[in-house]
């Protein structure tokens, strides 16, 4: 399935904001992955085209930057910090938790396609910790327990 | 307010100030007084004077900094001065910056705009990680205001002088908040740093002399504009000039973001942060975030910053605080350290790459009980190689071998115990103390 038609002028329009087309490659990245979750190989290819880069061009900066996902990946991404402060607060416990009642590991998306789990450093909310950012808006959450993961995953907590 | 200049007017609910709200509370003023009654060198001077040394972490003073960046026609070839703000707030412990971009976003952008006008520069730009979405939306929609108030763009109240600033989003990757890969990444690269020199003032963005500070570093200059070098410094216990947006967490009860007079000790910032949390007693902290050495209760007076903090062993760093009870244990903190920069290196240089992830596998395995005595040996060596006067190509190694050499000077009887006994002494004795 090709790009719609305005992400399509999105990553054109891209190419005249700041610097030019190479530049332009990680905006026209995360756009795509803010559409579709993640970046497929038929969509850089189709992004570096428009952009007038090489595909190898647009591969190297997208397996560079680890928040650009290479897969699918599932309706919520949940970046679990595993940062010191988190685990000096119990960050292991919810780690486990988190994966037992996925059932999945990090790296993983569940059967449902509902969530995929990422350790990530440090979210920056160490006042928040164990944290975690969920979903395409980056929602913070914490402090998490292993009893209590309804902040993180709603309904499906339970 | 002017006992906590920087994070005063923030909401609790963090929620930022529309234009004019922020005017009403005599926002921008600075920025009117700078552009239209001082000049470039001015502003410069004053920031000198008060002392204002970088919040990113090297201390290093923001004036000196920029007196390197050629003024208009000076530097060879065409092309623009470039301001950036460096938004990657990802040291392990650290999220003082995130409060400064999500909940005050044109006290940003009045900050930049001064050190633009005194740096000659005629872009901004701001790096922000991607994990810090309402900075992204709060800092985009800042700017969108700020143009159309005549803040920004062409001809800045009427000063002759045209400024475009705009948000580059980042999308991970630690490193990328090192300045020179911080450039590669805005010019569409792989975020792996460049050789110094050229240092960025010379050759920076696209080729062009740039600047690169530090979020909180820039929230500072509209009130030192504002109120004078003098009262800036005066907000300062040391000779460092300011207030210090310090951030506590780990084992205490209440961790937090907290603003106050540089040269505050450890104590008092872990007594505002409710006390030690666990049994209670401190073992020890790290003063400036992952990449700081580890210090004692024998430096809990130590006047917090940087030249008082580097004199006492460690690294003000961030100025972030990692905080260990005695039923914490180092060497597990160490270890997700060292998983951490492990994970987040570039990959470019040999001692780095294939270092670091050594490091971390043996740490793994210490904790886990199954290390060996020889792998201190090793552990040893990978921080001659690597420490801060080490073979690595950048910071980022020397920053990980902080905790890991200063864990092992002081704490090696402990990481000892772990391999003789082949569990961790802390959690076996203690358990996993309730935080």
């Amino acid at each position: 399935m090709s790009l719609a038609p305005d992400l399509r002028a999105a990553i054109e329009a891209a190419k005249h904001h700041h610097g030019g087309p190479r530049p332009a490659m990680l905006e026209a990245l995360r756009m795509i992955q803010q559409d579709h979750g993640w970046v497929s190989d038929a969509h850089l290819e189709e992004a570096a085209a428009l952009l007038g880069v090489t595909t190898a061009e647009m591969e190297d900066v997208a397996t560079f930057y680890s928040l650009i996902f290479r897969r699918p990946v599932g309706e919520k991404v949940i970046l679990l910090c595993d940062g010191a402060s988190c685990w000096l607060n119990g960050g292991d416990a919810v780690r486990d938790a988190v994966m037992a009642r996925l059932g999945i590991g990090f790296g993983e998306t569940t059967a449902d396609g509902k969530y995929t789990l990422v350790n990530i450093c440090c979210v920056g909310g160490c006042d928040h910790a164990p944290a975690a950012v969920i979903g395409r808006d980056r929602k913070l959450v914490g402090p998490l327990t292993a009893d209590d993961l309804e902040g993180l995953l709603g309904e499906d907590a339970r | 307010m002017t006992d906590k200049p920087l994070t005063g007017r923030a909401r609790p609910d963090r929620r930022p100030h529309t234009l004019e709200e922020w005017r009403d509370l005599g926002g921008y003023e600075a920025v009117e007084r700078g552009l239209r009654e001082l000049s470039p060198e001015r502003v410069l001077d004053m920031v000198d004077e008060a002392r204002l040394n970088g919040r990113g972490g090297a201390g290093f003073p923001a004036a000196r900094k920029w007196r390197f960046m050629p003024k208009p026609g000076e530097a060879p070839g065409d092309g623009p001065n470039y301001f950036i703000v460096n938004g990657d707030e990802m040291e392990p412990g650290a999220f003082k910056d995130r409060i400064l971009l999500e909940a005050l976003p044109h006290q940003l952008i009045e900050g930049a705009i001064l050190a633009a006008y005194a740096t000659h520069s005629t872009e901004i730009i701001v790096l922000i990680r991607d994990a810090y979405r309402d900075a992204i939306r709060n800092v985009s929609r800042a700017i969108e205001e700020a143009e159309a108030a005549g803040y920004l763009g062409r001809d800045v109240l009427g000063s002759g002088v045209d400024v475009r600033m705009w948000v580059h989003p980042s999308a991970g990757r630690y490193i990328v908040g090192e300045e020179t890969a911080l450039i590669e990444a805005l010019e569409g690269k792989r975020a792996v740093p460049r050789k110094r020199p050229p240092f960025p003032a010379q050759s920076g963005l696209w080729g062009r002399p740039t600047t690169v500070n530090n979020v909180e570093t820039v929230s500072c200059v509209s009130h030192i504009v504002a109120n004078g070098s003098n009262w800036f410094q005066g907000l300062s216990r040391t000779q460092e000039g300011g207030t210090k947006v310090f951030a506590v967490s780990g084992r205490v009860h209440a961790p937090q973001v907290i603003e106050a007079p540089m040269g505050t000790t450890a104590a008092e910032l872990i007594e505002m942060s409710g006390g030690v949390s666990g049994n209670g007693v401190l073992r020890c902290f790290q003063p400036g975030g992952g990449a700081s050495g580890f210090l004692e209760p024998d430096a809990l007076e130590v006047p917090l910053d940087f030249g008082h903090v580097r004199a006492a062993g460690s690294m003000f760093g961030t100025g972030t605080l990692i905080v260990l009870d005695e039923t914490a244990c180092p060497v597990g903190v160490i270890a997700r350290h060292m998983a951490f920069y492990a994970r987040e290196s570039c990959g470019w240089c040999t001692p780095c790459r294939d270092g670091l992830p050594w490091a971390a596998k043996i740490m793994a395995d210490i904790e886990a009980g199954a290390g060996h005595l020889s792998d201190l040996d090793i552990l040893r060596m990978t921080v001659q190689v690597g420490g801060p006067r080490g073979r690595a190509f950048c910071d980022l190694m020397g920053g990980a071998m902080s905790p890991l050499g200063t864990g092992l000077d002081r704490f090696g009887a402990l990481f000892e115990q772990h391999i003789s006994d082949k569990c961790c002494p802390v959690a076996r004795d203690h358990g996993r103390a309730a935080a």
